[in-house]
């Protein structure tokens, strides 16, 4: 029996795999159901936003809590998918053949050629995944083809979120500058000032978050999850197995891509602007203080902590700005210094003393379950 | 012909700018596999140690040359204090100690931020540092050369300490073999607060170099630990000299590219050169070679 065969060295990955599907309804139901019901319209945009937030968080988890790679630049990836849809938005806004607002105010009056083939919305929508996902692919082989790994991978990556944040500042004419895109009036053609349509988008984004945390659910209960997870604790092991750890880390960074990159676009017409302040290094950095405290290598972990977080920041930053930055300097320290497992690790440290084959049905009892012994 | 040697000397003087806030980086991260985002900190520190010591002493001179041995010993403490507090803690964890270190840094900027306020303060610059040399058509302004001495000076301190000095020999020593060190009577622990004491130092000069050049805001330090660790990267883990020729290599490529294009694709495009430079180099321009599997 070879290593990739037995679920190895269980811990995190156990806790992760026997996530109990009641926990996942219970969400969905608080989501679709609750939310709407008990929040304003403008606290249910919030949430919109927030569920945005957790679609890159859900990536990181993936490709930091399995795969190890800390990624400090989905800034980028949000960033891209944000601006191709802020892009689309504001050419359907100005109409057939004509020109966005802002490029009459700082540009010479034309659409530069770049910005053509997002006037149709089946490419737009077609490019929103594709475009992260072949930055992803390409600069993954780049990097890990060549076994770079670690810190250099991690600097690498932050550095590439500050070159796009600069690069779009110093675009004014074709991306909006510092002032990025804004003021929207549609979304494909349906009024973004209608009540209705903005709720219309919260369930969109909530439902996307859902499906996207289905279909993790599934690729953490395959054999490629092992693998990345071999990938992550040994990965020349995995190497002399005949394995190339490249293409496993690749295709979790270009998955993790992709999920930004939704998570940007549906941002959009949520938020109504798109500026480089939002895919820089620091809200890249910033996406992973909620996967760090919901627990990296959980599956719900990262989407729970990034909306709490998110929430918790709204709430905090509102009143006492600088008792916020305080708080989230601290949140790191604590967090990642004392509980590296996240809040998911206390209950984890509770499942673990049980043995692995009731773990999953004894999850969400809270009694201990001494009766499991056989 | 001036073009040229203008272009060449602004690519120098980038590069030394780099390499004073990336030299404190080659010793903490590069030495001791430590990531500490915190480090554009202490260099903010190290500005701010000009200021305050400008506000104690009116004459810019005095003040300036007081506040490079000042902003040593106020980096370099934060950086023990940090080593002390939390670093210890976290040697087995280096990814964990990056995000660690970035709240610090969250909370040192919000500090300087509501001490000294979000406005940006200036340090004036001694008169003599104002003007600038004529050598044949190129200008070269003093204060850039002064930065330019000031990186030479620290390099050159820091290799003798490294190579010559008792102290520098117990540093490498624990950084080549630490079980070894210590059998020998070296006290580990002590090496590596002195090491980062030393790193730390380095980016608090680095600051008062920077306050030469621009403003000073409680973000100074988040605009350059970006480039500093990029440098490290390009250079090569643990050794200075690939530090130095990362530092002008890139400063040089920087400055060049700016000139035929903006300065924002600049940056991307020197962004772009450094991955495909790891492509050919995965471990930077002088890599210590080993055969672990680590």
């Amino acid at each position: 029996m070879n290593i990739l065969t037995e679920r190895p060295n269980a811990g995190a990955s156990r806790w992760a795999g026997a996530i109990p599907a009641s926990v996942f309804v219970v969400l969905a139901l608080a989501l679709l159901v609750g939310a709407p019901q008990v929040l304003s319209s403008f606290r249910l945009s919030l949430l919109a936003r927030f569920c945005c937030y957790a679609m890159v968080a859900l990536g990181i988890g993936l490709a930091w809590g399995r795969g190890g790679m800390l990624t400090l630049g989905q800034g980028l990836f949000f960033g891209l998918g944000a601006y191709l849809m802020a892009m689309h938005l504001k050419l359907a806004d100005a109409g057939q053949g004509q020109v966005p607002d802002f490029m009459l105010l700082y540009g010479d009056g034309k659409v530069p050629g770049w910005w053509e083939p997002f006037r149709s919305p089946i490419l737009t929508l077609v490019a929103i995944p594709l475009v992260p996902g072949l930055v992803a692919l390409i600069l993954g082989l780049a990097v890990f083809k060549r076994r770079v790994k670690g810190a250099y991978f991690t600097i690498l990556s932050q550095a590439l979120a500050a070159a796009f944040a600069i690069f779009l500042v110093g675009q004014q004419t074709t991306t909006g500058g510092t002032n990025g895109l804004n003021g929207f009036r549609s979304f494909f053609g349906y009024a973004l000032n209608d009540p209705v349509n903005k709720a219309t988008l919260y369930y969109i984004a909530a439902a996307t978050l859902l499906v996207m945390i289905a279909g993790m659910w599934f690729l953490y209960r395959s054999r490629y999850n092992e693998l990345l997870i071999a990938v992550r604790d040994g990965e020349e092991r995995v190497r002399f197995l005949g394995y190339d750890p490249a293409n496993v880390k690749v295709f979790a960074y270009v998955v993790a891509a992709v999920l930004a990159g939704i998570g940007g676009a549906l941002f959009v017409p949520i938020a109504g602007i798109i500026s480089p302040a939002d895919v820089g290094v620091l809200p890249s950095i910033g996406f992973l203080i909620g996967v760090a405290i919901g627990g990296r290598h959980t599956l719900l972990g990262p989407v729970l902590g990034t909306i709490g977080v998110a929430a918790a920041q709204n709430t905090l930053s509102e009143s006492f700005p600088s008792f916020w930055t305080y708080f989230q300097g601290a949140l790191f320290i604590v967090v990642v210094a004392f509980l590296p497992g996240g809040l998911a690790q206390l209950t984890g440290t509770l499942r673990r003393r049980r043995p692995a084959s009731t773990a999953s049905a004894a999850a969400h009892n809270p009694t201990p379950a001494r009766e499991s012994t056989g | 012909m001036s073009g040229v040697a203008g272009q060449l000397f602004a690519g120098l003087s980038l590069g030394s700018i780099l390499l004073l806030a990336a030299l404190g980086l080659s010793l903490t991260f590069g030495q001791m596999g430590v990531i500490n985002m915190a480090h554009g900190e202490f260099v903010m520190a190290g500005a701010f140690t000009a200021y305050v010591v400008q506000q104690v002493i009116s004459d810019a001179g005095v003040s300036l040359l007081l506040s490079i041995p000042l902003g040593f010993v106020v980096g370099g403490l934060l950086g023990v204090l940090l080593e002390a507090t939390l670093i210890r803690r976290m040697y087995h964890r280096p990814m964990d100690t990056l995000l660690v270190t970035f709240g610090v840094s969250l909370i040192l900027q919000q500090v300087a931020r509501d001490v000294f306020g979000a406005p940006s303060v200036a340090v004036a610059a001694p008169a003599w540092l104002s003007g600038s040399l004529r050598l044949g058509t190129v200008e070269l302004p003093v204060g850039r050369l002064f930065i330019l001495g000031l990186a030479a000076v620290c390099v050159a301190a820091l290799a003798v300490c490294m190579r010559y000095t008792v102290l520098g020999r117990r540093l490498r020593a624990t950084v080549q073999n630490r079980d070894l060190a210590e059998t020998l009577g070296i006290s580990t622990r002590r090496s590596d607060r002195t090491t980062f004491f030393i790193g730390s130092g380095l980016a608090g000069v680095a600051g008062v170099a920077l306050t030469l050049v621009g403003s000073t805001s409680p973000t100074l330090g988040t605009g350059y630990i970006v480039d500093a660790f990029l440098v490290v990267v390009a250079g090569g883990i643990g050794q200075i000299k690939g530090t130095v020729l990362a530092a002008f290599g890139l400063g040089l490529l920087q400055a060049t590219l700016e000139y035929s294009t903006t300065a924002s694709i600049a940056k991307v495009l020197v962004f772009i050169a450094v991955v495909a430079f790891l492509q050919v180099r995965p471990n930077g321009i002088y890599a210590v070679r080993s055969r672990s599997l680590a």
